[in-house]
């Protein structure tokens, strides 16, 4: 099994999250998160003084899956988050050693 | 007659009590996440204290009696021979001036924002109250400033400029913050701020009529005029200076306007508080910059917003006061045939105030700094005051 983490604009988080249910996933973890990348951050003047803002609101995005379904779950995020322009964001795909449903004790596969 | 002036007065006092939490959440919003609840906490305690202090002495030795040149007595020591009889409006105008007395000191804490400790707070505001607000309060109303010839409708000088140039000395004594000033943190609490101060302003400056007349109408119109011009001017400088019109600065400029009307609302007519409001909100645009030439940390631009503000207003009075339209006996200023007698006049004014509050706040700053200290520790300051002094976060997630 495999995480697969996705960080994504959070205006495109709908339009992920529609892509996955129709590829099958049955459940993901969404957080709001900041950070920068090559996007970088903003000014914004308050009273005439400018303020550097570096990080950029994101949402992340975990989602567990089995091994064969990794490649599929992530052309369905790149397909729905992309808008062309710099700031889409990431995905990369770690190992899971163990996963277990906490209501009936299922491990493995069964628990994803 | 006297019932509507009653009821009028009555309800001006409970509008200019609604400004404190007005101020609060005007001066929290702008204020850090981790800091807004001091910086309430801050006003709100102004309210706790003050009135009690107000019917105590405060009353008496502003006031009582009315004519004293430069400080009262305790004749009216817990409003001793005040009573209902008559038509009550003693005790009305008793509660009325009690709500001024009350967000005065509250206007600094804006400026000590982040650093300053509570307990020194807590003790410099009844003494501020007493030691400086008090006697620049009898000089305008009644004292030797008004035998003068000099005029203040609603409070410009008495306490906009003198909390203003309080808070700068404040400030000098305090020292800067340690780490950078950061945005706001929620702007929707500063305009939720802002429009309760405008709506308490009405109070503020059409009460100061005490009584329910045509001047207490027409300080109601220059009010709400000034407030909107001095708003479209900062956020048309904005909007060419620095390229966005921002709710900070419409905030900031209907309080520069508000706070310039202040000292006029009752002295001036037709378009006069418009030009007022564009003046006062295009200086103060600018005057919020003094900070970072002359290297003060006013963190909530307390200085350029209501000492410049106030004072700019209060001088404008001397080119724009109206007599004849008020059926008023106060000098014409100069672009209604009087001389410069009453600019004067209002430059001495606001000159004795500066003076007598920087440098006793000053003093009292001093005083608290080398006995109880006045700045909360660095891990203090670094961790948040809400925590350090108070126990509580306000956004729990």
């Amino acid at each position: 099994m495999k995480l697969i983490t996705a960080i994504v604009k959070p205006f495109k988080l709908d339009d992920v999250k529609d892509a996955l249910k129709a590829a099958g996933v049955q459940g993901i973890t969404v957080s709001e998160v900041r950070g920068f990348g090559r996007q970088g951050g903003h000014t914004e003047t308050y009273r005439g003084a400018e303020y550097k803002i570096d990080f950029v609101p994101k949402a992340r995005l975990e989602i567990v899956v089995a091994d064969d379904a990794v490649d599929g779950v992530i052309d369905a995020i790149k397909a729905a988050a992309s808008t062309g322009k710099i700031g889409d964001g990431k995905i990369w795909v770690t190992g899971v050693d163990r996963i277990i449903r906490i209501r009936t004790g299922e491990e493995g596969h069964d628990a994803v | 007659m006297e019932s509507g002036n009653i009821a009028w007065v009555l309800i001006s006092a409970a509008l200019v009590l609604f400004m404190t939490p007005g101020l609060a959440f005007f001066y929290g919003g702008m204020d850090r996440n981790r800091n807004v609840l001091n910086m309430l906490m801050m006003n709100f305690y102004c309210v706790l204290i003050i009135p009690i202090l107000w019917v105590a002495v405060g009353y008496s030795l502003s006031q009582n009696p009315f004519d004293a040149d430069f400080i009262g007595g305790f004749d009216s020591f817990f409003l001793k021979d005040i009573t209902v009889a008559g038509d009550g409006m003693t005790l009305a105008t008793v509660a009325f001036l009690g709500m001024f007395a009350a967000i005065t000191p509250a206007l600094i804490s804006g400026a000590v924002a982040d650093r300053m400790k509570f307990s020194a707070w807590a003790i410099f505001v009844p003494i501020w109250s007493l030691l400086v607000y008090v006697p620049v309060f009898k000089w305008v109303y009644g004292g030797w400033l008004a035998d003068r010839g000099s005029i203040d409708f609603a409070g410009g000088t008495a306490i906009h400029v003198n909390a203003g140039i309080a808070a700068l000395a404040a400030v000098m004594v305090l020292g800067k913050r340690k780490s950078a000033p950061t945005p706001p943190h929620s702007m929707p609490l500063v305009m939720i701020g802002t429009g309760i101060l405008w709506f308490g302003w009405f109070g503020f400056n059409a009460g100061s009529a005490l009584a329910a007349n045509g001047a207490a109408a027409q300080a109601f119109m220059n009010t709400f005029l000034a407030a909107a011009a001095a708003g479209l001017a900062w956020i048309l400088i904005e909007w060419l200076r620095d390229g966005h019109p921002t709710n900070l600065g419409a905030a900031s400029g209907i309080v520069a306007g508000l706070v310039a009307i202040t000292p006029a609302a009752g002295y001036v007519s037709g378009a006069s508080p418009i030009f007022i409001g564009l003046i006062a909100g295009a200086i103060c645009c600018y005057a919020v910059r003094l900070k970072h030439k002359f290297g003060y940390d006013d963190a909530l631009d307390v200085v350029g917003v209501h000492f410049v503000g106030g004072l700019v207003g209060s001088l404008l009075i001397g080119f724009f006061a109206n007599p004849s339209f008020f059926e008023g006996s106060f000098m014409e200023g100069i672009f209604y045939g009087g001389g410069a007698k009453l600019l004067l006049e209002q430059a001495i004014a606001n000159g004795a105030a500066i003076v007598w509050s920087f440098v006793l706040t000053y003093g009292i700053m001093v005083l608290l700094k080398k006995t109880i200290g006045v700045r909360v520790s660095e891990e203090s300051e670094a961790a948040g005051l809400d925590l350090a002094e108070h126990g509580e976060t306000a956004y729990n997630n």
